[in-house]
């Protein structure tokens, strides 16, 4: 295999060289711990500070707004169940949607066996939650709406700001689980009334492990991890300073390159769909046509596994994925698919590839070719395509 | 170019040693590990020698990135579900006693994980299983003994097709068990000292009536023990609860061992017998499946095997109808169990077999 293309940058992305370049002081000489009272300490505990700082402005937030976590994931089980514990005595009903990513589905149906209530509402076929019903599934018990901004699998933009706005109506809590948006597309918790926001770092050129949490000023959380007391008493643990250095920087540089990484993205992406589309029968495009992340592609095809075209791919030295990553790496139909309505046979069928700033044109007509060749080998070999070619010849 | 093969990898050392075997060999090799577990609550732990779990595959990518081959998951729950545990299910209430791993040989490994390895461009897939493929004189492909008699897995393996047989590899059969834990110790491969996998692989705590209850959602129905001649002797808990010959359990005082020699569905009786009664010289069995012959025929001479642990009896061909067949023990056999397979052996290769229904 001579050449990787790596089309599943929601899954991860490579770390950005002006990252590393950031971090590395902080992994060899500058190892201090940024809580100690020495002079030594100083340099981490500025470099937490200026991360911080570079967070909040790329959010329109303050600085004490944001707190480092270790992921995407606990700052989604943070939100929740941080939310659920501090907001008991107002009431137990939760507010999410179908499509969330399971780290906030499963700490959902943990909360529901506490004892908490939670609705999940419905999509539509493109996977859009709708505002309205949003608003019409408050109720005087409820203490938490948590809806994501970007969905990981399909890529489709929820309206925030009106959802945030519905909220802020009711003087409900708002949680958005940002970790596929932030840092790819335009964030302003002021005016989108977001009161808590999660994201992480690995999946803008950042590093792993680490990510944070955005508290709006007065918002009321219990905390997840009890111990020391660093990021002001609300999660304890030594900070990783060479990865909160690591996030700054990647947030800087996706903040910087935003504009044009957009543009980029958008314009091969849509040559990519609209090649697919054209050039391979019976497929389909899943999630929103425009309100979509620039960098994701996602389409069903009929009649095939979509395990066997990932396995093909990868034999050509193509990196995609079906929905998301976080399973065992196995393939079980996808419930944002289902959400959306596709029947299970064809949510097995689907391929997710997702771009990034440094994937060209050449390569989606690479990826594209072969993906035609081997949707027809597929087929060629597929009962089902048979007994479809079969039934549609006797109409 | 060298010939692509699937190894299925279960995270166990004989398909790990598979996998090892056949890259010396020169194929070009793909490791696959079968999704085949149901959704598991999180926090339970896995039984160590299982080949189903979490635990299975991340034992198998390991082996996979020291062999530096490939290395996928692909599932396979729905149709497991379907031919191997609904199947399990349904048996048990029809008072026999299944064999899941013929299942999910015929049905799972090699007929998904094959068609599926074929559509990615592979010619064969191979297992960790302790028997041999060998093409005969007569033209046809037939499942071998083991060389080595004490680990021979070839009985579950009786009803292959011969297309299914013409893509397949089975590198371990040519070795003896302490032999493949050597050639894993010497690669490195950490799985060389893990404990062989027993038992039903999808009941990780052996306790099959549970299984069943929770499948079904129902308690088995109590029903009579009678003896050979229709007499209530006793309650029984319910006919899953049985097998045949089974001793223990039974709760029943006579004086004389009783053992279990019939279990009727229809009317939801157990019945009970001496030892004597659990002997029998003949059976019938159905679905008969040719592998190394391309027909049998009455008044044929064979070996034949009832159970997997069976060591086999000699036994002539009575009758023959349709995929039915009748045969006639030399000596009588206990425990004829319906349900079961009875597999047909010439020396060491399988001739064929079938399910059987009733004793004779």
């Amino acid at each position: 295999m001579d050449k990787l293309i790596y089309l599943d940058n929601a899954a991860t992305t490579s770390l950005g060289q002006e990252v590393l370049d950031e971090m590395m002081p902080y992994l060899r000489e500058n190892y201090s711990n940024p809580s100690s009272v020495y002079d030594f300490a100083q340099k981490s505990k500025k470099a937490v500070e200026d991360a911080r700082g570079i967070i909040a402005a790329a959010l329109g937030a303050k600085d004490r707004e944001i707190y480092f976590t270790g992921g995407g994931s606990e700052s989604d089980n943070w939100a929740l169940k941080g939310a659920a514990a501090a907001l008991e005595e107002k009431g137990k009903h939760i507010i999410t949607s179908k499509i969330e990513h399971h780290a906030v589905l499963h700490t959902c149906e943990y909360l529901e066996r506490q004892g908490y209530e939670v609705t999940y509402l419905d999509v539509d076929e493109n996977g859009l939650v709708s505002p309205e019903a949003v608003e019409a599934a408050i109720r005087p018990d409820t203490i938490l709406i948590s809806i994501m901004f970007a969905n990981n699998e399909i890529g489709t933009i929820e309206p925030i700001e009106k959802i945030g706005e519905a909220a802020a109506r009711h003087g409900v809590l708002f949680h958005t689980d940002a970790v596929q948006a932030f840092g790819h597309i335009p964030i302003d918790v002021e005016k989108m009334h977001i009161d808590l926001l999660s994201a992480s770092g690995h999946k803008f050129h950042g590093p792993k492990g680490i990510g944070f949490l955005y508290i709006k000023d007065g918002v009321k959380l219990d905390s997840l991890i009890h111990g020391g007391a660093q990021e002001r008493s609300r999660r304890a643990g030594t900070h990783n300073v060479p990865g909160i250095v690591g996030i700054g920087a990647a947030v800087q540089s996706a903040m910087q390159k935003m504009q044009a990484n957009t543009e980029k993205e958008k314009a091969i992406r849509d040559y990519a769909i609209d090649r697919i589309l054209k050039e391979v029968p019976y497929a389909r495009l899943n999630g929103d046509r425009t309100e979509r992340l620039p960098n994701n592609i996602n389409i069903c095809f009929r009649f095939i596994e979509g395990e066997s075209m990932l396995i093909m791919l990868d034999q050509r030295g193509i990196c995609a994925s079906s929905g998301s990553a976080c399973t065992s790496g196995s393939l079980d139909p996808s419930h944002v698919l289902l959400a959306i309505g596709l029947p299970h046979e064809i949510a097995h069928g689907s391929l997710r590839m997702t771009l990034s700033g440094e994937t060209t044109k050449e390569d989606m007509d690479y990826v594209v070719d072969s993906i035609k060749q081997i949707v027809e080998r597929l087929r060629s070999m597929s009962p089902l395509y048979e007994d479809f070619v079969k039934s549609n010849k006797e109409q | 170019m060298s010939k692509k093969v699937v190894v299925g990898m279960s995270g166990g050392v004989d398909s790990s040693v598979a996998a090892y075997l056949l890259k010396a060999q020169g194929y070009e090799v793909i490791g696959v590990t079968m999704e085949i577990w149901q959704k598991e609550p999180a926090g339970i732990l896995e039984k160590e020698g299982g080949c189903c779990g979490l635990s299975a595959v991340e034992d198998a990518k390991r082996v996979a990135g020291i062999l530096g081959i490939p290395h996928y998951v692909m599932n396979f729950r729905d149709i497991f579900q379907q031919k191997v545990i609904d199947y399990f299910v349904q048996e048990y209430q029809a008072g026999r006693t299944p064999n899941p791993c013929i299942a999910c040989n015929r049905f799972v490994k090699w007929e998904a994980l094959l068609r599926r390895s074929l559509e990615i461009g592979a010619d064969y897939i191979a297992t960790g299983h302790y028997a041999c493929v060998k093409k005969l004189p007569n033209g046809r492909y037939a499942i071998a003994r083991s060389k080595f008699d004490r680990k021979d897995q070839s009985y579950a393996l009786y009803n292959l097709t011969q297309e299914q047989l013409s893509h397949t590899l089975m590198p371990a059969g040519e070795y003896e068990k302490e032999q493949i834990r050597c050639i894993a110790a010497n690669q490195g491969l950490q799985v060389a000292h893990k404990p062989d996998s027993q038992d039903i692989c999808f009941i990780p705590d052996n306790d099959y009536k549970r299984f069943l209850e929770e499948e079904t959602g129902k308690k088995p129905c109590e029903g009579n023990f009678v003896d050979t001649s229709g007499n209530v002797i006793g309650k029984h808990s319910g006919i899953t609860n049985y097998t045949i010959g089974q001793r223990k359990g039974l709760n029943l005082a006579f004086g004389y061992p009783v053992f279990v020699t019939e279990l009727r569905p229809d009317t939801n009786e157990v019945v009970i017998g001496k030892a004597e009664d659990v002997y029998v010289d003949a059976l019938e069995a159905v679905q008969l499946h040719c592998m190394a012959v391309e027909h049998f025929e009455e008044g044929q001479r064979m070996m034949a095997k009832i159970r997997y642990a069976d060591k086999g009896q000699m036994c002539t061909i009575e009758k023959l109808e349709g995929d039915k067949v009748f045969i006639v023990f030399d000596q009588k056999v206990r425990a004829v169990t319906p349900g079961q397979a009875v597999v047909f052996y010439q020396e060491n290769t399988v001739l064929g077999g079938g399910t059987i229904i009733r004793s004779c």
